[in-house]
């Protein structure tokens, strides 16, 4: 059986940085725990000897010429922004009063 | 209905070359199409307000004597998960409402280039993240079929656009079957090319490793010429192919034309072939199978052991790498914010609660968790692992086959609530689906018939070599005229008259 509790998912809500409420949390309590039972089988063929893959068909090294090229402006970078001052980003207080 | 809405892409495109009808009556044919249908169906996320000015521009330019594309002037419709430079591209999600990209995805932008017209952009599950579309923030796409049951996912939008005569064409993108599936379900055809293949800048990512950007229409070769336009290299993608691909539509051309499959060899995944499949769906799919034989081809069956490690593979890695890429949406520089006092961290914590629906919020936590300190390798690890095994099963087959072949889905399209409650349930009707994805191969679903038991499309999947589309194309082809020849006419001729 899997180890998710709803302290294991009330911290991998903050990691995730979703506030979800208690109601989300015992509902995917349970729910996590049966995909985690379910898809632990991965380990029963995973040996010590098998290369893992990360993507399908691997390229490596893919590289480009360090040109100047045309790029968004800053108006169009921040056309979707929530809340912007016309150069840059704005958000509230990064840190919290007692830090 | 107008007559220009059920011709094929290829028909169509046609009837542009000779003059004997313009874009912007196609292009109006269509939209009056959405306008009566749409409110039933729900295709359509965003109907866009320029399409016939640029049906228009494309009359002119072909009056003008100018040399265009095969496809100019065809209309087609954009899920949402791709980037439109004036329309909403929301991946079907609250977090998005409203946002308008500042670029185009390059499938869109070729597509533009090539003087396709786009009508709109089509609903999908939130983040391309379900089977049915029941996840979309902006409520379920019906299917053209019945009303009361999915019309597959992610991509539901785009399939049940193609199938409801609402667009001859369409983009999808395919994770674990996004594109394949719904094609099933609605009696389109789907393809998902070889990864890397087509390119994924402006793709909203869903899981890197396993996306791809690809064709959803209603016949074999309506596929291969908007995979034409749309792929090949594109250096804003790191992962994007630098072949040289040889044209689909020909591929397509030359399957139709075939006289005997003599001398192909089509593989039948034992593991794919399942007795736990609706019994109709297997029927349809040993009927195909029999008629490929009875035209020269040579069936073997192929055992693929470690596919049946995929779906559990697949819900390690697709939710780790999504857990990930939907860390962008942190109301900071696009989409909404939640309105709360507090930290940046509290407002972006909100606004994701608020932003995000349950199954975005149930893959996140759980890719968090696979991807957390001390569980890493024994799922992430692992899951990359049987990734392995599961492209040593492809080569293995290959090695028997040209193709592969399996029932497109387990089952006919179900009705609506079926698979809500049980997200387990629901990941296993990809069980089809999945192995292309986790191997980067290239997959089709065509349309073989109705279920007996239900009268709803059975789809019908190919699977060939990385970097061999070209085979889905020309044995895709053959086996649609065939069906065709014994239909009488395209499948979706049967379809209830909307």
């Amino acid at each position: 059986m899997s180890e998710i509790t709803p302290d294991v998912v009330t911290h991998l809500a903050q990691l995730a940085r979703i506030a979800l409420t208690p109601d989300e949390i015992q509902t995917l309590t349970g729910e996590l725990g049966a995909i985690v039972d379910n898809v632990a089988k991965v380990s029963e063929v995973a040996t010590p000897d098998v290369p893992a893959t990360s993507h399908p068909i691997p390229l490596s090294n893919v590289f480009r010429d360090d040109v100047p090229g045309v790029t968004l402006t800053t108006e169009e970078a921040l056309a979707g922004a929530p809340e912007h001052d016309g150069s840059r980003f704005i958000v509230s207080a990064i840190l919290g009063e007692e830090q | 209905m107008s007559e220009l809405v059920t011709l094929s892409a290829a028909d169509l495109a046609a009837k542009l070359a000779s003059g004997e009808v313009t874009s912007v009556e196609a292009t109006q044919a269509h939209l009056d199409r959405i306008a009566a249908v749409d409110g039933d169906v729900h295709a359509y996320l965003h109907v866009s307000g320029s399409a016939l000015e640029e049906a228009a521009a494309i009359d002119a330019r072909r009056a003008s004597g100018e040399k265009l594309g095969e496809l100019a002037g065809v209309p087609v419709a954009i899920k949402d998960v791709l980037c439109t430079v004036g329309m909403p591209s929301t991946a079907g999600s609250k977090i998005l409402e409203g946002w308008i990209p500042p670029y185009d995805a390059t499938p869109v932008a070729r597509m533009k280039a090539a003087g396709l017209v786009a009508l709109g952009k089509t609903n999908m599950d939130e983040f391309a993240m379900g089977s049915s579309t029941e996840h979309s923030a902006y409520g379920p796409t019906r299917n053209p079929w019945d009303f009361g049951r999915i019309p597959g996912g992610s991509g539901g939008g785009s399939a049940a656009a193609v199938a409801a005569f609402e667009a001859p064409l369409a983009l999808g993108s395919d994770t674990g079957g996004s594109i394949r599936q719904p094609a099933a379900v609605t009696g389109s055809v789907g393809v998902k090319p070889t990864y890397g293949g087509v390119s994924r800048y402006g793709a909203i990512a869903l899981a890197s490793s396993l996306d791809q950007v690809g064709p959803v229409s209603r016949s074999v070769l309506d596929a291969a010429l908007l995979h034409d336009v749309i792929g090949g290299h594109d250096p804003r993608d790191s992962t994007s192919l630098t072949d040289q691909w040889p044209s689909f539509a020909e591929a397509a051309r030359a399957g139709a034309r075939a006289d005997s499959l003599k001398g192909l060899r089509v593989g039948v995944v034992k593991e794919l072939d399942s007795p736990g499949f609706q019994a109709g769906v297997s029927q349809r799919f040993h009927e195909a199978l029999e008629l490929l034989t009875a035209n020269g081809a040579e069936i073997v069956e192929v055992s693929a052991p470690h596919f049946e490690y995929a779906v559990a593979a697949y819900y390690v890695i697709l939710p780790a790498e999504a857990s990930s890429n939907l860390a962008k949406f942190d109301s900071v520089r696009f989409g909404m914010r939640a309105a709360v006092q507090g930290t940046v961290e509290d407002v972006m914590a909100a606004t994701r609660e608020a932003g995000f629906g349950p199954e975005v919020k149930r893959r996140i936590i759980l890719g968090t968790y696979a991807l957390s300190a001390g569980y890493y390798d024994a799922y992430y690890g692992s899951a990359q692992k049987v990734r392995t095994l599961i492209q040593r099963d492809f080569s293995a087959a290959f090695e028997q086959a040209d193709v592969l072949v399996s029932p497109s889905a387990p089952t006919t399209a179900f009705e609506f609530g079926a698979k809500l409650a049980d997200p387990l349930a629901m990941y296993l009707n990809d069980v089809t689906t999945i192995p292309a994805n986790l191997a980067g191969v290239p997959g089709m679903s065509l349309p073989i018939g109705l279920a007996p038991e239900d009268g709803l499309p059975v789809g019908f999947q190919i699977m060939a070599p990385a970097r061999e589309d070209a085979r889905l194309y020309g044995v895709g082809a053959t086996l649609e005229r065939l069906l065709e020849e014994s239909w009488g006419g395209p499948l979706l001729a049967q379809a209830p008259k909307l």
